[in-house]
């Protein structure tokens, strides 16, 4: 099975995902020891390392979106139903069979349509979710100066921050299992530290 | 006789003498006041103090003869009236109306509680509250750390030596000084711990007995037990932050500011310096998540993580109802515990202490419904039949509520089931009804009812109650206040564990948010491992076909 490499992740786009894995795996182990699920760090260790990671994520995202209107990758992330269904199938049976992948990355087209629809529901359900319910979290002590006291309590949000961090805990599980359905199980992981994606020869000929 | 009057004189005096410290020994000097002074009076060089004095009241004209509205400045405050309106609930309070669960009320039982009355000879009910002479100065003003106002004389001190063998202490006399009060007259100066410790460490009978934050460990304290008093500490004294207003005490327990929103006193403002902001601002903490929680917290609520943490125990509970009983010899029974309290006295009851005591935690929005003894109960009285004596008023909703630290008392005390009331119990005097003489309640009740002039049935039972004491002093340095997850823990021990009406994280969650979530979880890595377990088999199947 012969293999063309391709460069599919750039410099930045791979230092983004990599310091987003790392905060975004502290948030959820700081996170839960908040949310009181065990005790590791210590309460307070816990909220300022949390806090701490919230405000670095923040900053890294505010240069990644610059970076996707710059550079026009944004459109990675429009969805597209097409294909979805092929993707399902693929999952669900032809990965037993070795069927061959349905979709094909490409420079522009790094994500199947599968990836696309997860991707989106993360940008518009779980992140305002976690991000809006966070903001207000971190500002509960300004409510009262706000005069939002009188619409919201600190429960509702905290809740809502709560669902919002399962929700993102088992996205992460499904997105580091998917990682290993590539042509070997590392494969993927080795493309989003390297850049270089090997994409099958027989694929190319479609 | 005379045998009597020494058994029962010995009797109160073993209130001082059971809790030893303080009261018997040679008072330590006056470490607190500050040296070199810088008053622009020598005392011992002035006139009218040259003495020799022979009572309490003649020093006291002395001084008044300059300091000539000092006199009416006293009588005015709670020092000397005992009595303060509450201006939350409009009840008339202080010592003389307040309901305890320790020894009860001063009526009747004047000559033993009035030693620590601001005053000279308030022995009963005709006491002139407006003789200028009956004001003692020397009380707060000694400077020598010498001046004692002796347990029983109505507030004097003792003029002459004196022998006595305390009721419940060691058996065998002991001897009393009488102070020397014309060097006394001649050293006197702003008060220092000792003047206010005398009696504020003392309260309830003992050292340590009543506040729980308040014991004679203060008097030279290291800086982990209260890192305001402490020599390493700020070295302050009580009235540095109980700042006197023409002889008017700021801070009450009657009148405690549950949010301090002021601020810093500074001279502009009404010198009122009993709260942590007068001196600390409202956001003293570095951290702005810290400085926040003062909105919902009290300050002392972290900053003072145990009371009684000086060495000297509490007490925490006190049982008057198996009072009286007698020993193989007949005599009254005293016995002590291991640590040398008395846990049984025929005087008293049972007792049970405390030292490194975790306070309890409350909503405290500025009123507190104090039960007077004129009041009936019922509105005061619990599901479980326990008389709250002043039950803690305020919420999470309450703006100006915060979370608040106490000592609760265990009592159980005489009252009248039939009017619904407390009683004043005479327990204290030389005559045929008092408790400590007679041990007989039918007696002592009916005595002190009859001359408070309150209603009583004649019949009296036991009820338990609760007493909630703010705790306030023996605040720890910072780097001892109470770590955030004492109180963020699901422990069902944890600190705030039954304060409601707040989302506490850490120790709050919504279990249904929780099912879902953690079933999610669940979900993601458990079909992960199936749909990759089933790649492993169906790969080394199709490996075994070919």
């Amino acid at each position: 099975m012969s293999a063309e490499r391709i460069y599919i992740y750039k410099r930045y786009e791979r230092f983004w995902h990599w310091s987003q894995a790392l905060l975004i795996i502290g948030m959820m182990i700081t996170g839960f020891e908040v949310h009181g699920t065990y005790t590791l760090l210590g309460f307070q260790k816990a909220v300022q390392l949390h806090t701490l990671a919230a405000w670095t994520l923040l900053t890294l995202w505010a240069f990644t979106i610059f970076w996707q209107f710059t550079t026009g990758e944004w459109r990675q992330y429009l969805p597209s139903l097409k294909n979805v269904l092929a993707m399902v199938n693929y999952y669900l049976i032809g990965i037993f069979r070795d069927a061959p992948h349905p979709f094909r990355k490409t420079v522009v087209q790094k994500h199947n349509p599968l990836q696309r629809l997860a991707y989106l529901a993360l940008l518009a359900v779980i992140s305002p979710l976690i991000w809006i319910s966070g903001l207000f979290y971190l500002f509960y002590g300004n409510w009262q100066q706000l005069g939002i006291d009188r619409y919201l309590t600190l429960e509702w949000v905290a809740v809502a921050h709560t669902l919002g961090a399962f929700l993102i805990t088992a996205f992460f599980f499904i997105h580091v299992y998917l990682t290993t359905t590539g042509h070997t199980v590392f494969a993927h992981i080795k493309a989003m530290v390297t850049g270089w994606e090997e994409v099958d020869e027989h694929h190319k000929a479609h | 006789m005379k045998l009597h009057v020494h058994f029962v004189v010995g009797a109160c005096l073993s209130f001082c003498a059971l809790f030893a410290h303080g009261t018997q020994e040679p008072a330590p000097p006056a470490a607190a006041v500050k040296q070199p002074s810088t008053s622009t009076t020598d005392h011992s060089k002035l006139e009218a103090l040259k003495g020799p004095f022979t009572s309490g009241p003649e020093v006291t004209k002395a001084c008044l003869s300059c300091h000539n509205t000092a006199g009416h400045q006293v009588m005015n405050s709670i020092h000397w009236t005992w009595e303060a309106k509450s201006k939350t609930t409009g009840k008339t309070l202080g010592k003389k109306w307040a309901a305890n669960n320790f020894c009860g009320s001063p009526i009747s039982n004047e000559p033993r509680c009035t030693s620590c009355h601001a005053g000279y000879g308030w022995s009963g009910k005709d006491f002139d509250f407006t003789k200028q002479e009956n004001v003692d100065c020397l009380a707060c003003h000694d400077n020598t750390g010498t001046y004692k106002k002796f347990s029983t004389d109505a507030g004097h001190p003792l003029y002459a030596d004196r022998e006595f063998e305390p009721m419940e202490g060691p058996p065998g006399k002991k001897p009393f000084k009488a102070p020397d009060l014309t060097k006394i007259a001649q050293h006197v100066g702003k008060p220092g711990r000792s003047n206010c410790g005398n009696c504020h460490f003392n309260g309830g009978g003992g050292d340590a007995v009543k506040h729980g934050d308040l014991d004679s460990s203060l008097k030279n304290p290291p800086r982990e037990l209260d890192v305001h008093m402490a020599k390493d500490g700020a070295n302050l004294v009580c009235a540095d932050c109980h700042t006197f207003n023409a002889h008017q005490p700021s801070g009450s327990r009657y009148a405690v500011n549950p949010k301090d929103t002021h601020g810093f006193d500074l001279p502009k403002d009404d010198h009122n310096r009993a709260t942590c902001e007068s001196c600390h601002s409202q956001t003293p903490h570095k951290q702005a998540k810290i400085n926040n929680h003062a909105k919902k917290v009290a300050c002392q609520t972290c900053h003072i993580p145990e009371f009684a943490r000086g060495g000297i125990a509490t007490k925490m509970l006190w049982d008057w109802s198996t009072a009286g009983k007698m020993g193989p010899d007949g005599k009254p029974l005293f016995i002590k515990d291991d640590h040398g309290h008395l846990k049984y006295s025929a005087a008293k009851g049972d007792f049970k202490y405390g030292e490194n005591v975790r306070p309890e935690y409350k909503w405290y929005n500025g009123t507190v419904e104090q039960v007077s003894i004129v009041d009936k109960l019922d509105q005061y009285i619990d599901k479980d039949g326990v008389l709250e004596l002043n039950r803690i008023q305020g919420s999470a909703s309450d703006e100006n509520a915060r979370i608040w630290p106490f000592k609760v008392m265990h009592g159980k005390q005489a009252y009248d089931p039939v009017n619904n009331t407390l009683v004043v119990n005479h327990v204290f005097g030389d005559d045929d009804t008092a408790l400590w003489k007679n041990y007989d309640f039918a007696k002592s009740i009916k005595a002190g009812m009859d001359y408070a002039g309150l209603p009583y049935s004649g019949k009296f039972d036991f009820i338990e109650t609760r007493m909630n004491w703010f705790i306030t002093h023996m605040v720890a340095p910072k780097e001892k206040a109470v770590p955030c997850a004492e109180c963020h823990t699901r422990a069902a021990d944890g600190r705030l564990a039954s304060i409601t009406g707040v989302y506490l994280p850490g120790r709050d969650h919504n279990p249904l948010v929780d099912l879902f979530g953690g079933l999610a979880i669940a979900g993601a890595i458990g079909g992960g491992l199936i749909h990759g377990l089933v790649r492993i088999v169906t790969r080394r199947r199709k490996e075994q076909n070919q």
